[in-house]
């Protein structure tokens, strides 16, 4: 059996403390902003999720990696629910994740995520994909929504497209915009599935240069992905994930040059090359 | 790495337009018709079988046909028997609409020609045919100036009228009923046993359509919900109706009504089979609708709800929009069906159209004029069918932009 990582910090630890000193703790990096703790998760008989622990602090960028089937886009999803864990506890932001769609809805504001199929709407401008949120959700006026919207879109570096529909721009363009949407919330974390897989090789860089920006900016990010060069840039912790279970974590550092267990060293080399 | 440019565009020639073809009629012709033997052999065999159909037809129709049968009860085929001095009435309406229409078209599309020429030449076709009375000839083209003022009022200040003319719409409904049924002390009440002809036909396909639609997405949410008591109900409701024929809906609204209430309580004719059309259609409405509901990709709720939307927000702002212009097409489809099926309400008693038509033939002078009758209705309703089944094309033109 591979070792499986463990963690510090208990979801106790956390759940006692009063709400105003809980979110000091996690503003000054005492505590994790995302915490998971021996989380288990099946699909009908299939144990996708076998006893995942995480904690990612304020401020770091994690990657998890693995064989595709691992568990890691389903261990991602269930960070903002869009997937359910039937066992161990999700604390994001000091709110924990249960049946209560209050605490659901509390914690997808603060967590933008970005798809590997972008999910951009296509029956809205890329203007009105970005400001949909931001009005509906979180009641800001129509001028300011779309003052953000167009600051993110410089950031990205497409401001020219604000009025084009998602249709008409390219994957790479698309992927930007469905950033732009998700920091346009003004999230605390960032979720990453997989963004870069379903582009064309010239467009991934344009992507990742976005990503690694708001890496710099100091952005909570939870990236699965491939892309190893990203992973060196800017990582501050490596997840290797196979068969529903974190088989090793570690520095970039220490992955890259020295991985423990034989599994990452053979993927690593299946993948690296 | 912020405010990246987009790499530039090399190109590597001059930009060609895409060669372009001419025709001349003849060429037309030769491409089209006989550009190998067969192609000439089958436009020989269509010509032939176009001749044999048309001829006895259009001779029929214009030289042994006795029109007068339509040309006497016009009034009879367009109102049915509202009081001959209370149609004023139902021109304020028609003008009322014409001002709105004509508004909507210069805020909402002001460089379409279409819409101008369709609002403008048909009424004064209309009031240029020979048959119909001075007072409706009048009243089409007041119809016009109505038309014009909206027009006129709407280009000179859009921004302004933006609200007035939702106002317009939304108002537009109450304020028809209760011109045509009236209101006490102003308007003398006209009881829906006189309403009839071409306006009972489109009154009812109007209301049907604009109620049975917004029911129908309701049953076709419900029909996907995760309460089991609402689920239930959709699922009992939709798989219900959609067993019984039409028919059996009006029969049941006109006759097995009144068993179940209460005998102070009379509802009126029409307004039971407006019952019946609405609960008939939201049934069908609710399975278009769930067709394309079905189509919308789970990464669209998915990404609704990462972004913090409820569930209502998702379905009303993501979900819905893109699954109701999927569905046009057939949504359009029933509008048409519906429209049409509004004729079996003559076989419960109401004089719509249909039920004219045959109140018509039973006049002593214009017994055996089934022929003129029936071809005469039939083109009101093709033209207004396929007016629906046009404006709905446009519409998904319109509707198409940025789609993959």
């Amino acid at each position: 059996m591979s070792s499986v990582a463990k963690v510090k910090t208990t979801p106790e630890q956390i759940l006692s403390l009063p709400e105003e000193e809980r979110s000091a703790a996690i503003e000054s990096g005492k505590l994790p902003i995302v915490l998971a703790y021996e989380v288990h998760k099946w699909y009908g008989n299939f144990h996708v999720l076998r006893g995942v622990s995480m904690e990612v602090h304020k401020g770091e960028v994690v990657v998890i990696f693995g064989p595709s089937g691992s568990g890691k886009s389903t261990f991602i999803r269930t960070i903002n629910r869009l997937e359910e864990h039937q066992k161990g506890s999700i604390i994001v932001d000091g709110v924990e994740l249960t049946h209560d769609i209050r605490n659901i809805e509390k914690i997808r504001m603060e967590t933008g995520m970005v798809f590997q199929q972008f999910n951009l709407f296509p029956h809205l401008t890329v203007l009105q994909n970005i400001t949909l949120a931001p009005i509906h959700v979180r009641k800001w006026p129509k001028e300011k929504a779309e003052e953000v919207a167009m600051q993110l879109l410089k950031r990205v570096g497409i401001p020219e497209q604000a009025h084009k529909y998602p249709g008409q721009l390219s994957g790479g363009q698309q992927q930007r915009v469905a950033i732009a949407r998700a920091l346009a919330m003004q999230p605390k974390i960032m979720l990453f599935d997989e963004p870069t897989s379903a582009l064309d090789p010239e467009m991934i860089k344009e992507v990742l240069e976005v990503m690694e920006e708001l890496a710099e900016s100091g952005m909570t990010m939870i990236v699965v992905t491939h892309e190893m060069g990203f992973a060196r840039a800017v990582a501050d912790q490596m997840y290797f994930f196979e068969s529903g279970q974190i088989v090793e974590s570690g520095t970039p550092e220490e992955i890259f040059t020295n991985p423990k267990e034989d599994r990452t060293k053979l993927f690593l080399s299946q993948i690296l090359h | 790495m912020m405010n990246r440019r987009e790499p530039k565009q090399y190109s590597t020639g001059e930009v060609l337009a895409p060669p372009t073809e001419r025709y001349t009629v003849l060429g037309w012709l030769k491409k089209n018709l006989f550009s190998t033997w067969y192609y000439t052999l089958l436009t020989f065999v269509t010509l032939y079988i176009l001749y044999i159909i048309l001829k006895p037809t259009l001779n029929w129709a214009f030289t042994q046909a006795q029109w007068q049968v339509v040309v006497v009860n016009l009034r009879l085929f367009m109102v049915g028997q509202y009081p001959a001095d209370q149609i004023f009435r139902i021109w304020i309406a028609l003008h009322l609409l014409a001002f709105t229409v004509g508004l909507a078209w210069a805020i909402w599309l002001p460089r379409s020609r279409r819409i101008g020429a369709f609002l403008l030449l048909i009424p004064l076709g209309l009031a240029a045919l020979p048959f119909i009375s001075g007072f409706s000839r009048i009243n089409w083209m007041l119809f016009d100036v109505f038309a014009l003022a909206g027009w006129g009022l709407g280009t000179w200040k859009p921004k302004a009228m933006r609200r007035p003319l939702l106002v317009l719409i939304l108002g537009y409904f109450p304020v028809l009923i209760l011109l045509i049924y009236g209101i006490k002390p102003i308007l003398r009440i006209v009881k829906t046993n006189l309403w009839g002809g071409l306006m009972l036909t489109l009154l009812l396909a109007v209301v049907g359509i604009t109620i049975s639609f917004p029911l129908g997405i309701l049953l076709a949410l419900g029909r996907k919900s995760e309460l089991p008591i609402v689920k239930l109900f959709s699922i009992l409701y939709i798989e219900i109706i959609r067993g019984v024929p039409l028919v059996t809906v009006l029969f049941m609204a006109q006759l097995m009504l009144p068993l179940f209430l209460p005998p102070q309580i009379k509802i009126d004719n029409v307004i039971r089979a407006m019952a019946g059309i609405i609960l008939f259609s939201a049934a069908y409405m609710a399975e278009n609708v769930r067709g394309g509901l079905q189509a919308i990709p789970k990464g669209q709720y998915e990404a609704a709800w990462a972004l913090g939307l409820s569930s209502f927000q998702t379905t009303f702002f993501i979900i819905l929009p893109q699954a109701l212009r999927n569905v046009i097409p057939v949504l359009v489809n029933q509008f048409i069906a519906l429209f049409k099926d509004t004729s079996l309400v003559a076989i419960v008693g109401l004089l719509d159209l249909l039920g004219i038509a045959s109140t018509v033939l039973a006049q002593p002078e214009f017994i055996g004029r089934q022929r003129e009758v029936y071809l005469f209705i039939a083109l009101i309703y093709w033209v207004f069918s396929y007016a629906m089944s046009y404006a709905s094309r446009r519409l998904e033109v319109a509707l198409g932009v940025g789609e993959r």
